[in-house]
């Protein structure tokens, strides 16, 4: 039957999909714009009646997705995209306005009860096309982040600077290769042990003629004094407005607080998490300490415990800049913007 | 540097018959020279217009040449490579450098001598050798003659690796001690002499100046405590064993950083003892000091403004620990103490040989071909200066200072003296 065909192809797919994030290795735009391609699929193939029903199927291969690797975030940040996308195309199709929808307002809480009676029941026959086409424009927009971001370099970079950065981000480098198209400035690498990613930075910017020097990670606090600004990338962005990113950019942030200089980080939307920093054990990942004491140590390995974090948290005191593919917002404004990228409900998949 | 002497000497005229005399002379304008005793023609018509000009070349140490792309912020600092060591790129003939001293200046260039401790006690044995093999030549005092022998080797251990603090006050006490021999000492008794200062040198500032400071250090160590150290000082590794030994309870988190990668020396040492240790790099510093109840830092040199010189990443330590609020203790021996001042770590510091940042990961060297890139330099720094503020504590033998007292304990050992 082709309707079961298409269902078993489905979730081939999605057992794909799931087995591709828990090997990793992929960039988060990349995991970005295949997670929102299999959400675009799975509206498409999956059957579903009403929104209600398109939404608990997103849910629930949402929580499958973010279960498999936690620490990508950009899974739950494009389901939660999703389902606010459905939201919107819901009431559209209702008629009712999004925004008396949306807001919050005391007003709106007392008057009604304290209950949202949506039950997104109700049948639409244009609601598939209409979230699928939706989907596409979020697909393009993903697409674009990284110019968008390059775009603004100019604005933000003068010549004969000195900046600073950690290991390898790929919207850092977009951005600095932008501003190098017209600018003459200097970038001081860490090489960020023990993956090292930040040769990798370095060979790429210098290759495109921008004066490069790497330093070990030691040196990030003795070579402040001479830099002007520290230009970073992140893996996520919280929703207090602080950062998980590669270990080191806490010291580098700190560092940084202490001279003075100004910290810039640049960030696409779809980086943008209603998660909070908590201490709990999810919000470190850690591999193994191999990289940090390898086996070759021999005997002092089995009476020694070696750790190896993948990620630090950087508080949003220490933060600049967000500088986004929307343009630039301080630390403080991030509630805000994550108020209109998702809805509250669904900040628990 | 060539030593260019020029000397004219008109022979005198005088009464004498100038055939018969062989005038000689010889220059002794520095005992760095040889003596050359050049004896004129004896046609005595050239005798009696000549004039002589004898130019004496001298090959002081030559220098050693710079290696790779230097960064322009250090482009007054020299920056060498590990795999020419300046013995290849010059014949010294043995005379004019001792063999324990060449000896010791490839340990130094090498890296297998390190850590200022153990660099100022090698310098100070290497020491012992050339004053015991001194012979005073005639006509000359031994006080001058033995400093001026000195000027030489002193230079060729620079080449090799720049001199540190320690080993520079190590030798001002030398050359003091020296010039301070009277000069109708016999030689045998002045040898004798310098060989026990030197001995009691070692023994005094920094044998016995570590037991000192280890009795004071144990005492800031309590039971239960999470202690930080960095890198591998020989004095943070004495005290802890120390306390050990003495039953405290107490666990060590020894952080890393490349490319020396020293702290696993030490973790090796601390654990042969069985002090229960962990292991994390640099970067994870953030992560671990939650944890951590002290972080005790060894110290290259205290500048005589309150700042810490010492090991490149120790100022990160330190401020991150301030920014956690645990208390950051700094040990050092009151001999490491210098004059200089230094407000930053970019005008004089040591640039170690940048091939050493290069790694290969998964079989992919990133950075092999640094070099043919024009636009990619690497940075190796060797030493950074720590601000005071960051400092909560100087454990010195003379007693618990702060940070900014430095200046005062040099005045009191300038007044000793």
């Amino acid at each position: 039957m082709p309707g079961a065909d298409k269902e078993t192809d489905l979730g081939e797919r999605i057992e794909a999909f799931l087995a591709e994030l828990k090997r990793g290795g992929r960039g988060s735009g990349e995991t970005a714009r295949s997670t929102a391609a299999l959400l675009r699929r799975i509206t498409a193939q999956a059957r579903w009646s009403s929104a209600g029903d398109l939404m608990e199927i997103i849910r629930k291969e949402g929580r499958r997705m973010t279960a498999a690797q936690p620490s990508e975030t950009t899974v739950g940040n494009m389901v939660r995209r999703v389902l606010k996308i459905i939201r919107e195309e819901y009431a559209r199709s209702r008629g009712s306005s999004e925004e008396a929808d949306q807001q919050e307002s005391l007003h709106k809480l007392l008057t009604s009860g304290g209950s949202s009676e949506e039950n997104f029941r109700q049948h639409f026959a244009p609601l598939k096309a209409n979230v699928i086409e939706a989907i596409n424009e979020l697909l393009t927009e993903l697409e674009g982040t990284t110019d968008n971001i390059a775009m603004q370099a100019l604005e933000h970079i003068h010549s004969n600077e000195v900046i600073m950065t950690i290991g390898r981000s790929r919207t850092v480098e977009a951005f600095l290769k932008d501003a190098a198209r017209k600018r003459k400035f200097h970038v001081i690498v860490a090489e960020c042990a023990p993956f090292c990613q930040g040769h990798e930075m370095a060979t790429s910017l210098s290759e495109d003629g921008i004066e490069t020097t790497v330093i070990p990670d030691a040196a990030i606090f003795a070579v402040m004094s001479r830099v002007n600004k520290v230009i970073i990338g992140t893996q996520t962005v919280l929703a207090n407005g602080g950062l998980r990113a590669v270990n080191g950019t806490h010291t580098l942030a700190l560092a940084a607080k202490h001279h003075s200089t100004p910290l810039i980080v640049c960030a696409p939307m779809f980086k943008l998490s209603p998660q909070f920093p908590n201490e709990e054990d999810t919000f470190h990942k850690f591999v193994s300490p191999q990289e940090v004491l390898p086996f070759t140590e021999g005997e002092v390995l089995s009476k020694v415990n070696a750790h190896c974090p993948v990620f630090d948290y950087v508080p949003p005191e220490l933060i600049t800049l967000f500088i986004s593919n929307i343009g630039g917002n301080a630390p403080s404004y991030i509630y805000r913007l994550m108020s209109e990228l998702y809805h509250p409900e669904d900040h628990e998949l | 540097s060539k030593t260019l002497f020029f000397i004219s000497f008109e022979p005198f005229r005088g009464g004498l018959d100038c055939a018969t005399v062989e005038p000689l002379f010889y220059c002794s304008v520095s005992s760095d020279l040889e003596e050359k005793r050049i004896p004129l023609p004896s046609n005595s018509q050239s005798l009696q217009s000549c004039t002589v000009t004898v130019f004496i070349l001298f090959l002081q140490i030559p220098l050693r040449s710079d290696y790779g792309y230097k960064v322009s912020l250090f482009s007054h600092l020299h920056q060498y490579s590990r795999k020419a060591p300046l013995t290849q790129q010059i014949s010294i003939p043995a005379t004019v450098i001792h063999p324990s001293i060449v000896r010791l200046g490839l340990q130094y260039s090498q890296g297998i001598v390190a850590g200022s401790n153990a660099r100022s006690v090698a310098l100070l044995h290497a020491f012992k050798q050339v004053i015991q093999d001194y012979s005073t030549p005639p006509n000359e005092e031994l006080p001058r003659d033995l400093v001026n022998k000195l000027k030489p080797y002193i230079s060729f251990l620079n080449q090799c690796r720049p001199l540190s603090a320690s080993m520079g006050n190590a030798i001002k006490y030398i050359k003091k001690e020296i010039s301070n021999i009277p000069s109708q000492c016999k030689e045998e008794e002045a040898k004798k002499k310098l060989l026990l200062c030197i001995d009691n040198y070692v023994n005094e500032k920094i044998t016995l100046a570590a037991k000192a400071i280890s009795k004071c250090a144990i005492d800031k160590i309590s039971d239960g405590d999470v202690i930080l150290v960095y890198g591998c000082s020989s004095l943070v590794n004495h005290i802890l064993c120390e306390a050990f030994e003495k039953q405290r309870k107490f666990r060590v988190i020894v952080v890393d950083s490349r490319p020396r990668l020293e702290g696993r020396e030490a973790l090796r040492r601390l654990v042969k003892r069985g002090i229960r240790c962990t292991y994390v790099l640099i970067s994870a510093v953030s992560y671990i000091l939650p944890e951590v109840s002290k972080v005790f830092l060894g110290a290259h040199a205290l500048l005589a403004n309150g700042y810490v010189m010492s090991r490149v990443g120790t100022s990160q330590i330190a401020l991150v620990a301030k920014a956690y609020n645990v208390p950051v203790l700094v040990c050092c021996e009151t001999y490491k103490f210098c004059e200089r001042v230094q407000t930053d770590s970019f005008v004089s510091n040591e640039l170690d040989d940048p091939d050493d940042l290069i790694v290969t990961r998964e079989g992919k060297t990133q950075l092999a071909d640094w070099q043919s890139v024009k636009s990619l330099g690497l940075l190796n720094l060797v030493y950074d200066v720590t601000p005071p503020d960051f400092v909560d504590l100087v454990i010195t033998e003379l007693g618990m200072i702060p940070c900014t007292s430095v200046p005062v304990v040099l005045r009191v050992k300038n007044v000793d003296q």
